[in-house]
């Protein structure tokens, strides 16, 4: 026998008590790993999307605000299309690609949709062309000669009509083709090859995008200029989304492109982006206080039981004392028991906070939450130095008992 | 072996000094087999506290086999009865979540001898006291004379010189009595140093002399006069 299976043995002795105490510790741990899962998962998320999106800055009319945007963009503000050239022959460091933009609403055979210009790269290499630039393989940046984002365009996956779902640009579009939504492709009955009328026009549909779950599923996108003929708006657009790399849109980028365009409102999607990081950090912060609330709680309860553990062991520490055992064994005997129990609510508050956050993940957060071992390490730490702190005193109690307590009228 | 040499301890409640031992001065020579009687409150559960090291007196010295015992540190004190002396208690102090087994190897553990043979000694020990058919039995699943038996194979662990024995036949019938007296008598032939505090005089009978205790103070007496 030894002192580690006397723990053990008293322990399954009385396990009710005790049992309250694992709960309370083991929901701390699982407060704190199931919001921290969530909100590291969720940042990872956050940054992929940020690498994927590619647009991560805005230039709209200096009237537009980032909210009226994400209404739909269409905010009715305007500017010129003369805007993307300058930004083109700017050679801003920094900038990927430019996707401007004109929305108008309109009837497609009754049914009310949103149209959408958007200009491809071909205009941009004939005009730049024209400049004299010799501007840009696609994957190169469009400003400079140096691609400095880490993940740069694809090329070939670009030159694919439904890299508009998810690159923002497109290689080539005729100026009578439209590329539809996947729910107004739906909601037309159209295909690729189909025809249809836009305001007495008539379009062919070169491609439908699949589903991204975003606004851009209910629209459909034609030729800048053609969308600028039928709203007989002349050569204007709504916004210039740009594709530029992060630790530029960071750093010089937004203030070369107000000095580039001081009638426009540049707006970097990293604002917003910040705003759901600053979300997910509070949320961090408010784990560790649900974290500490709740260990605190596990501590009083530890504490309690202890405390009540000694006062019913009397007799039993005692007659452990007259047979020998010094208070480090006494002390080391009800610390031994504490550390067990932060050790196993650590390891029940990981199960269960990870589990909770992979349940929780993909519906709340559309995110897949894998196991982080740092959370295992920080849970059972902190679980164990918690309940060896709360259970420090009652411990010091029991190993200051007086053994006479032994002795049949003491 | 002892020698208490004016041991006097006295203590407060409710306001009043209670003089437990009054100046008591005893020897108590190796091997020898004493009982401790007197009436309740008399002190005799204070002196074998006192023998035992657990409880410190308020003057005088206690002095075992030449060494003052409560000059030692509180874990020396520990070590020494962990080491030399070993208790019988009148309900017996099993650990009631423990086997007859397991509680026999607590001193042993408390010594740091490995499982093994900490298990070996106990099943040796719990067959001396003829209980080697309920060595896995926990102390509810035994009688008070199988638990008190068990108990003597607790004090016999650790093989003490001193056995100190508060009222060890208090709770048992007058056939166990016996039977438990009959052990301790065996031990005491093995060459250990008996103190037994007892009210009852049959049970003082098998010690070699006996000494009254009365309001703190010893009186010695005579065998016959004790029985």
């Amino acid at each position: 026998m030894r002192l580690r299976s006397m723990v053990w043995k008293e322990l399954w002795q009385r396990p009710t008590p005790m049992l309250t105490s694992l709960i309370a510790v083991a929901l701390g741990v699982t407060a704190l790993v199931a919001i921290q899962n969530l909100t590291v998962f969720s940042e990872r998320k956050i940054s992929e999307d940020m690498a994927s999106l590619g647009a991560n800055v805005l230039v709209l009319p200096p009237n537009v605000t980032l909210e009226d945007y994400y209404a739909a963009d269409m905010h009715g503000q305007t500017m010129p299309e003369e805007y993307v050239t300058r930004l083109a022959l700017a050679r801003m460091p920094g900038v990927e690609n430019l996707a401007p933009k004109l929305c108008l609403e309109t009837d497609v055979e009754d049914t009310a949709v949103t149209l959408t210009g958007i200009l491809p790269r071909s205009e941009f290499q004939a005009k730049a062309a024209w400049q004299g630039i010799g501007i840009m393989p696609m994957s190169d940046a469009i400003g400079t000669e140096r691609g400095c984002c880490p993940t740069t365009v694809d090329t070939e996956v670009d030159a694919a009509p439904e890299s508009l779902a998810t690159m923002r640009t497109i290689s080539q579009l005729d100026k009578r083709d439209v590329i539809l939504g996947s729910d107004v492709a739906t909601k037309l009955g159209k295909k690729v090859g189909d025809k249809v009328t836009i305001s007495g026009d008539d379009f062919q549909v070169l491609s439908v995008l699949p589903t991204t779950g975003t606004i851009d599923d209910s629209r459909l996108f034609a030729h800048l200029h053609s969308v600028q003929e039928l709203a007989d708006s002349g050569p204007v657009v709504n916004v210039i989304e740009i594709m530029a790399c992060c630790e530029d849109a960071a750093g010089d980028l937004i203030g070369n492109l107000s000095a580039e365009l001081p009638e426009t409102r540049i707006v970097t999607i990293a604002q917003v982006v910040e705003t759901q990081v600053a979300v997910n950090r509070l949320m961090s912060r408010l784990s560790w206080v649900f974290f500490s609330i709740l260990l605190l709680v596990g501590a009083a309860s530890i504490a309690s039981v202890m405390y009540a553990n000694v006062t019913e062991r009397r007799k039993e520490i005692g007659t452990l004392m007259a047979l020998g055992a010094s208070r480090g064994f006494v002390v080391r005997m009800f610390l031994g028991k504490a550390m067990l129990l932060g050790l196993v609510g650590g390891l029940m508050g990981f199960l269960g906070g990870t589990i909770l956050a992979a349940v929780l993940g993909p519906r709340l957060l559309g995110i897949t939450v894998q196991p982080l071992p740092e959370l295992l390490a920080i849970g059972m730490a902190a679980a164990t130095l918690v309940a060896l702190a709360a259970s420090f005193l009652p411990a010091r109690r029991a190993a200051g008992l007086d053994p006479c307590l032994v002795f049949n009228d003491a | 072996m002892y020698q208490l040499q004016s041991v006097t301890h006295a203590y407060q409640r409710r306001g009043q000094t209670v003089t437990a031992l009054d100046d008591v001065t005893l020897d108590i020579p190796q091997n020898d087999f004493i009982a401790v009687v007197g009436p309740s409150g008399s002190g005799k559960t204070t002196l074998l506290s006192v023998l035992g090291g657990m409880l410190a007196p308020t003057a005088g010295q206690v002095v075992l086999d030449r060494k003052s015992i409560y000059e030692l540190s509180i874990a020396e004190r520990a070590a020494l009865r962990q080491q030399t002396i070993g208790f019988v208690f009148q309900s017996f102090n099993l650990i009631p979540w423990l086997s007859a087994c397991e509680n026999v190897q607590i001193p042993l553990m408390l010594c740091g001898q490995s499982p093994d043979k900490q298990r070996q000694r106990a099943l040796e020990l719990l067959d001396r006291v003829g209980l080697s058919d309920r060595t896995d039995h926990r102390p509810a699943e035994l009688s008070q004379g199988q638990q008190q038996r068990v108990a003597l194979a607790r004090t016999l662990a650790n093989d003490p010189q001193v056995i100190l024995a508060d009222e060890p036949t208090g709770n048992l019938d007058s056939d166990t009595r016996v039977q438990v007296m009959e052990y301790l008598t065996e031990f005491h032939n093995d060459g250990r140093t008996i103190v037994l505090v007892t009210h009852d005089a049959q049970t003082a009978a098998f010690a070699k002399r006996t000494i009254r205790l009365v309001a703190g103070v010893v009186e010695e007496t005579t065998k016959a006069e004790a029985a």
